[in-house]
């Protein structure tokens, strides 16, 4: 609706200024009598109230602005990447596929018109696990839920995106619902599953050819994880899972919305009517429960509240893992080049030494009472019992079960 | 089969023995670890384990004369009896004094001033006790009357931690220990998160603090549970004055403390978990931290040109309640030094709102 003036050469076709121009005052005096809020950014469309004073339109842009800068400001995406993208069928994955195809979509566009096409356009695949014969999920409604997805994923082309959905289960020799029901602590099965499901997407990549895994996590979503791994006494290893990249996996884990709040992705969600599943709410009687329903309460009280704990989390220090090694960003832009390209300031950081079951790095306290046992017993050392020893302390109490008891998960890890 | 059912309901007339002793009969279970234990292991168990902080710590040494932070509630009675006992226990060597600070609030500080003053006749401990009237010329009850019931636990809580240096300096003491427990420091581990202090963050699980200043205190309660310190105060029959403040119904260590409630219900440990790992966080050394100085009119500790007490005693003096409350640009209440930093790291960081991202 741009006003030109007579030196205006592009081919905008003349339109009836004054009428249009009568138009715009007569709605302006009528906003100011009804009160109509316009947009802060734009000042032309209607503000809306679920989008903290923006018009849809800004805000939506506002969000993918996000999701981009996380993106190009830390090379999740190379052209020549095989990306596979989580896809739980909630709020937050949905957008962040959505944002995926939208960016691939405008590069295939881009390599359509440019004459070298020197660079190829990454590709997308889309990943749906099936948990609902591990925990008490109710299964009936499974097959509604593949077919959503199927349907949601067919209507994000072109480029077309391979669906893989795969039964959880189907990836372990061992019996999986054994496993998790021998575990007694309500909040340790959680996050065994939790700790499956990554292995498991590793899995579908490693099988598939793919080379990076997209997870749909929001500024929520790692709020929540700041404050349970807090209260888990994981406080050495919080920052290692909240960072954009995590090259712990033979795919490296990003996390492109990562500075979206969950309210503003359901939001979008509702405003471009993008189909998703319903997450239901169970009943939670574990940790993992009792700190959503806290953030939740934190959230009414003050809606920043969780920006101000991804902040405090955000000046703890990352670990070497959660940056690319240097050769993998060739493709950023030379002006961002610099701040990846780090001076060698000496004696390189020694590795850290994982917890098998979680992946989280062990403090020093932990590796020393490791290597402790280990001296004291030395080569008469059992394997199941060299495997407790190698584990953190919060896995040791949650997941572990108390005796060394034969657990099926030999050679699992 | 008759033979097993008589045997079995033996069983259950039989009462439980403490599972530490098995001797005596079960009297609790006990909330840190929820073992079925007798009053006395309890007792055992609980000095025991001071005990052992005290000395795995090196909190305090032969000769040294101790200020005891004695408000009257349950954790500084508690801690009282405990050191005294302790200290004649197991030889310390210390000189203990009981120091209590009035901040004039009727209805709740004076009759909390009385369970000191007993104490002070029941341990034979020597007591101070320092007022706010005296030492900024300001009580609770005019501070509130002034400012409202928003901010007022900011303003007890600096005047207080200044008017315990000061009174320990009175009495010549070379360190302050104070009655705060597990419960406390974990609240205090969250509440900082949520803030986003995280200066405070990365020195609130040190069981010493002011080590480098004139008079360092500590905390030998971190790793006891407060409802640990109820049972033994109601067991042992200790006189403490049990009523909330008066003032404090909006504090927002409320919502902290609701949360660790009901995480202890699910897992015990969870508090010490919380304190292990405020231990554990690394802080990147990107990231700008405060620098100690003092403060150019009273020349106390502080990382500004003039300490907290100043700047809110100015605001009180001055008729300007708000001052020295909140960021600069409005907002939430967080700290003038927390807005200073967190506008000044947004320049200089690429990705402006979560920190920096250390490479």
């Amino acid at each position: 609706m741009a006003v030109c003036g007579s030196a205006c050469g592009s081919n905008c076709v003349p339109k009836d200024t004054e009428g249009e121009e009568g138009e715009r005052l007569k709605r302006l005096s009528l906003e100011e009598e009804s009160s109509v809020r316009r947009c802060t950014k734009c000042a032309e469309e209607e503000a809306r109230k679920e989008c903290n004073g923006l018009c849809a339109g800004c805000f939506r842009a506002y969000l993918y602005g996000k999701f981009k800068l996380a993106v190009t400001s830390n090379a999740m995406i190379s052209p020549t990447d095989k990306v596979l993208v989580a896809f739980s069928g909630g709020p937050s994955s949905r957008v962040a596929l959505e944002f995926i195809h939208e960016m691939q979509s405008k590069a295939l566009a881009c390599w359509d018109a440019s004459n070298s096409q020197a660079l190829p356009v990454f590709t997308v695949g889309v990943v749906f696990m099936e948990e609902c014969n591990i925990s008490d999920e109710l299964s009936d409604q499974a097959d509604d839920v593949i077919a959503q997805i199927r349907s949601i994923v067919s209507g994000l082309s072109p480029p077309s995106k391979d669906l893989h959905i795969v039964p959880m289960e189907s990836l372990f020799s061992s019996d999986l619902r054994k496993l998790v029901g021998s575990i007694n602590d309500a909040t340790g099965r959680e996050d065994f599953v939790r700790h499956l499901r990554m292995l498991s997407l590793q899995r579908v990549a490693f099988e598939f050819g793919y080379n990076k895994l997209v997870l749909g996590l929001s500024a929520s979503g790692i709020a929540r994880h700041v404050l349970s791994a807090t209260v888990k006494g994981q406080g050495y290893s919080l920052p290692a899972d909240m960072q954009y990249v995590d090259t712990r996996w033979k795919a490296p884990v990003v996390l492109p919305i990562r500075d979206c709040l969950e309210q503003e992705l359901v939001t979008l969600c509702n405003l471009e009517s993008l189909k998703h599943v319903q997450v239901h709410d169970k009943p939670c009687t574990s940790i993992n429960g009792l700190v959503s329903s806290f953030i939740a309460r934190l959230r009414e009280d003050n809606s920043s509240r969780e920006h101000t704990i991804l902040r405090t989390a955000g000046k703890l220090k990352p670990f070497n893992f959660n940056k690319f090694s240097s050769n993998q960003y060739e493709y950023v832009p030379s002006r961002l080049r610099p701040k990846f390209q780090f001076i060698e300031t000496g004696e390189p950081e020694s590795p850290e030494v994982l917890c098998p079951i979680c992946t989280s790095p062990l403090t020093a306290t932990e590796l020393a009472t490791t290597r402790c046992s280990q001296q004291m017993k030395g080569l008469n050392i059992k394997e199941m019992e060299a495997f407790y020893l190698s584990c953190c302390q919060s896995c040791h109490f949650q997941i572990l079960p108390k005796e060394e008891t034969s657990m099926s998960c030999d050679g699992f890890f | 089969m008759e033979g097993v059912e008589a045997s079995e309901k033996v069983k259950r007339t039989t009462p439980r023995l403490c599972s530490l002793c098995n001797q005596r009969k079960a009297a609790l279970r006990r909330p840190k670890t929820l073992e079925q234990i007798c009053r006395e292991c309890f007792y055992n168990v609980f000095e025991d384990e001071i005990h052992r902080v005290i000395v795995e710590n090196n909190l305090f040494k032969p000769g040294e004369r101790i200020a005891i932070g004695a408000s009257g509630g349950k954790d500084s009675t508690v801690l009282a009896y405990v050191l005294s006992e302790l200290n004649k226990r197991h030889n310390y060597g210390l000189d203990l004094f009981l120091l209590s600070i009035d901040e004039g609030i009727t209805g709740y500080r004076d009759d909390s001033l009385e369970t000191v003053k007993r104490n002070e006749i029941q341990y034979g401990l020597p007591l101070k006790i320092v007022s706010y009237k005296e030492l900024y010329q300001w009580t609770m009850d005019e501070i509130v009357k002034a400012i409202g019931l928003k901010n007022n636990c900011t303003f007890c809580g600096v005047f207080r931690r200044q008017a315990l240096d000061r009174g320990a300096a009175l009495i010549q003491a070379d360190k302050i220990v104070t009655g705060h427990n597990a419960d406390d420091i974990a609240e205090t581990v969250l509440l900082n998160i949520l803030r986003g202090d995280i200066a405070r963050l990365s020195r609130c699980t040190s069981i010493t603090t002011g080590e480098d200043g004139p008079i360092p205190r500590c905390k030998p309660f971190k790793y006891t549970y407060e409802k640990e310190i109820v049972m033994y105060a109601y067991f042992k029959k200790l006189d403490y004055f049990s009523t909330e403040c008066i003032y404090s119904p909006n504090a927002y260590r409320g919502f902290a403390r609701e949360f660790i409630k009901d995480l202890e219900r699910i897992r015990p440990r969870a508090i010490l978990d919380i304190i292990r790992s405020g231990e554990d966080f690394r802080i990147s050394t990107t990231t700008r931290m405060p620098e100690q100085g003092t403060c150019q009119r009273c020349g106390y500790i502080s990382s500004q040109k003039l300490c907290k007490a100043c700047v809110l005693l100015e605001g009180l003096n001055r008729g300007l309640p708000k001052l020295g409350i909140g960021r600069k640009k409005g907002g939430s209440g967080e700290d003038q030094e927390q807005s200073k930093w967190h506008l000044e790291n947004r320049a200089l960081s690429l990705h402006g709102k979560h920190g920096n991202v250390e490479y």
